[in-house]
């Protein structure tokens, strides 16, 4: 008895520290993709208004912008790999349960995305002087394209797990598939995809932007700093609305599909049968179940989530304890999204009107703010994964398999060391890379740019006929 | 029921396939970070970098392909086998990290050169290892209960599977020497020539000591490889190999450049089905075939479209790419 309850301790224990090395090793990888995603897509738009303007401009920022996407690609490949052991290593037992059907989703994603993205992405690199402009446009946008592709299977995985659809279960205990259109195209993944899709695009126009600001802070005649800045702008005025809307399209589909989230999120722990608040701000104590020094708008809650100042709203007093997610961390994860999302609006909207007024390449204050958004899309996300993830507790598989069932049967000392081990190496090599990606963003886009470094010779004149054309 | 015994059988081929492809193509950029040490100079480190700098990214996507089709397809195997190869596995991950990154992050800061090139020799050094110790951990067995591991997460260190890991690094650091045979010049093509001879009689020691040692696990092993009818079968594979070795010495001998890669290749190929024959039906060996091991014959025809349209694709544009990059890589010309 004694020995099965020491087990169960340990057991317990492992598994908090293999959350904790999921919860880190993702939000490291989530980072890279979210910016890669949307720098390919920028990439083969700029290289599109070269080809098809001929302005030199176009294919400076091009080069420039490509010896950054190089690091960061190579950091996210890395520690995606990771992300696609892990599964495995620490969660041998969801892997076991729910590899028939999630399993399926992830081959997709290496066969369509990943091999596409790594076949094409060494061209895009090294190759122009290779295969000439019109076959380089091509590899440029093959990786874009793959960047896309592999965005729709995690996140039909990761919706999967959060609303759970089109499955059977066996007699081994695994989840089966019984319809493999419904497992793919389950509740929650239309909105997640398209939400987690702008999200990508916001955050790298705001890396760009303020890119752009800082260089015309310097220097605001610099062609490239004022071409970059002007498109970022373009992005977060056209963009940050439609995410707002998404974001609460997505909202209305968790409260349909995961109330519970949405409980969790709003920090309604009581029944609201006459129309619930909505808190802006507050602290969720979980023990005394209610939000304290709460300053809430009345009603509007409801308002937002039913459309009807009335409509009753019930709370996690109406669900078992052990089901409740970790309230505090998504109710403050929420609004820090939320509040990056309308800064964002906010900055779309003054550059349009700098715009419409002529000074968006003099205005010193709107360079300030966008260089201070900088980061903000990369908060956003991972504010975002941290109120969507944390908010599927206890659950991997929502309603369906406990987090607590989900691990492999490890012992504590080996899921810490390797949690300290990936915080040192994350740590060590990841933190490198940022100061290398600052530091080649510190740099101005100059004309003539230069492509990724590397000795990687053009061939021979002669047997490569697109060099002349390229040269000129 | 027969359909599913066939399309396990299927499946269990293309993780082989994908498995195989993974240990060649990255096995040659590893072999290169093994030998990374013996090419202080930075011209020549250069150079090395450039010839997989295009392709490195590709070639570990078959990993990927690999864990995640292994966990598609047989998703017990990997909630089993992943928990016992733990150490080398997070072994692994990290080396790839550092191997990964130090392509891009060398060329950064001139300063700080040497500390990525160590993380690349490093990286390839730790991932390797843990590679071949993982595969001796595989044929050595893991004490499996009901769905689960139930072992330590020491099991795998073993001598065998010290053994393998060295065997492994042997190997690959052949493929890398032959590998700049192919896509170098001068004085460094001429080094790598002197390191192909010793690495290939080290490899022979390697191939003989583990194909001794393999038989010693389980009774199965030998049973498999010297009983008759078997060994009618069997025989072929090391006679093959003695072709292929005494081909590969000749190639060597006439200072050729293409020959000796695809020979050394042909070495791996027939290790690798050495192996195959040793663990065939089983994927954990000896305790889980893999028609326990196989997911539902839905997922496993789910995804079997997808292969056999998009692998041919995959291998074509793959193809293409280091067709773009063919030809020797001249040190120093290029831009910065």
């Amino acid at each position: 008895m004694s020995s099965a309850m020491s087990w169960l301790i340990s057991g317990f224990e492992a598994v908090s520290l293999a959350r904790a090395q999921f919860a880190f090793t993702m939000s490291f990888h989530i980072v890279f993709p979210a910016f890669s995603i949307g720098l390919a897509s920028y990439l083969a738009v700029l290289e599109a208004l070269w080809l098809w303007t001929g302005r030199e401009v176009f294919l400076n920022l091009f080069n420039y912008w490509l010896k950054i996407f190089a690091v960061a690609f190579g950091m996210g490949v890395v520690s995606g790999i990771v992300m696609s052991y892990q599964f495995g290593t620490n969660w041998s037992a969801f892997a076991d349960k729910t590899g028939p059907v999630i399993g399926p989703l992830m081959a997709y994603e290496v066969l369509t995305a990943f091999f596409l993205e790594a076949g094409f992405l060494g061209v895009m690199l090294f190759g122009l002087e290779r295969v000439g402009r019109r076959l380089h446009f091509v590899a440029t946008s093959m990786v874009a394209i793959g960047t896309l592709i592999s965005a729709i299977w995690i996140l039909s995985a990761n919706s999967w797990m959060q609303t759970p659809a089109g499955y059977a279960v066996n007699p081994a205990g695994q989840f089966v598939a019984a319809d493999w259109l419904k497992v793919i195209f389950n509740p929650s993944f239309p909105y997640r995809l398209v939400h987690m899709v702008l999200a990508a695009y916001l955050t790298t126009a705001l890396v760009v932007g303020a890119v752009g600001a800082f260089h015309l802070w310097r220097d605001r005649h610099l062609a490239g700093a004022r071409v970059m800045f002007s498109m970022a702008m373009w992005m977060a005025t056209l963009v940050a609305p439609i995410q707002l809307i998404a974001g609460d399209q997505h909202g209305l589909n968790t409260l349909k599909y995961q109330p519970v989230k949405i409980m969790g999120i709003e920090g309604h722990f009581e029944s609201h049968p006459d129309g619930a608040p909505l808190y802006l701000f507050g602290l969720p104590d979980e023990k005394a179940g209610k939000v304290k020094y709460a300053i809430e708008i009345p009603r509007m809650g409801s308002l937002i989530l039913e459309h009807d100042l009335n409509a009753p709203m019930k709370g996690l007093n109406t669900v078992p304890r052990e089901n409740w997610p970790p309230v505090p961390i998504m109710f403050w994860s929420f609004r820090i999204m939320v509040g990056m999302g309308f800064l964002m609006f906010g900055l779309g909207l003054l550059s349009l009107w700098a715009r419409w007024r002529g000074t968006l390449y003099e205005w010193r204050l709107l360079h300030l703010f966008a260089i201070a958004m900088g980061p903000a899309g990369f908060v956003a996300v991972l504010a975002g994964w941290i109120t969507t993830e944390t908010g599927r507790q206890p659950f991997t598989v929502y309603g369906l398999l406990r987090t607590a069932d989900s691990a492999s049967p490890l012992a504590a000392p080996a899921v810490g060391a390797s949690l300290i081990s990936f915080a040192i190496v994350y740590f060590v090599v990841f933190i490198a890379g940022l100061i290398y990606l600052l530091r080649l963003m510190a740099l101005p886009p100059h004309p003539g740019e230069a492509g990724p470094p590397s000795h990687i010779p053009a061939r021979a004149a002669g047997i490569t006929p697109a060099i002349e054309s390229v040269a000129r | 029921m027969t359909a599913a015994i066939d399309i396990a059988t299927v499946w269990a081929f293309i993780i082989a396939f994908a498995v195989f492809v993974y240990v060649v193509m990255d096995g040659f950029d590893l072999g290169l970070g093994i030998l990374f040490p013996l090419f202080p100079a930075k011209g020549d480190r250069d150079t090395i970098m450039n010839t997989v700098a295009p392709v490195w990214d590709g070639n570990e996507t078959w990993l990927v392909l690999g864990g995640g089709g292994m966990m598609a397809a047989f998703p017990l195997a990997y909630a089993v086998l992943m928990p016992a190869l733990y150490t080398p596995v997070i072994a692994m991950l990290i080396g790839l990290i550092f191997r990964g990154v130090a392509f891009e992050f060398r060329w950064r800061v001139k300063s700080e050169r040497n500390r990525w090139d160590l993380a690349f020799a490093g990286g390839s050094w730790l991932a390797t290892l843990a590679q071949g110790v993982a595969l001796g951990a595989i044929l050595q067995g893991v004490h499996v209960e009901a769905r689960h591991y139930a072992g330590g997460w020491w099991d795998w260190l073993t001598p065998f599977s010290i053994l393998t890991g060295i065997s492994l690094a042997i190997g690959y650091a052949l493929l890398g020497a032959t590998w700049l045979v192919l896509k170098t010049e001068g004085p460094l093509r001429d080094r790598a020539y002197h390191l192909a001879w010793y690495l290939l009689f080290a490899m022979l020691l390697a191939i003989g000591a583990v194909s001794i040692a393999t038989p010693f696990l389980h009774i199965q092993y030998a049973e498999r490889w010297f009983t008759w009818p078997n060994v009618v079968l069997t025989a072929p594979v090391p006679i093959a190999v003695a072709v292929v070795t005494v081909a590969l010495l000749r190639s060597l001998a006439d200072k050729q450049d293409t020959k000796p890669f695809f020979l050394t290749l042909l070495l791996f190929a027939l290790s690798y089905l050495g192996l195959g024959i040793s663990m065939y039906p089983y994927i954990v060996p000896q305790s889980i075939d893999i028609w326990q091991a196989a997911s539902p014959a839905n997922s496993q025809i789910f995804m079997l479209f997808g292969v056999a349209v998009l692998i041919p694709l995959i291998l074509a544009y793959t193809g293409w790419a280091y067709w773009v990059f063919r030809g020797k890589v001249r040190a120093g010309s290029g831009y910065h």
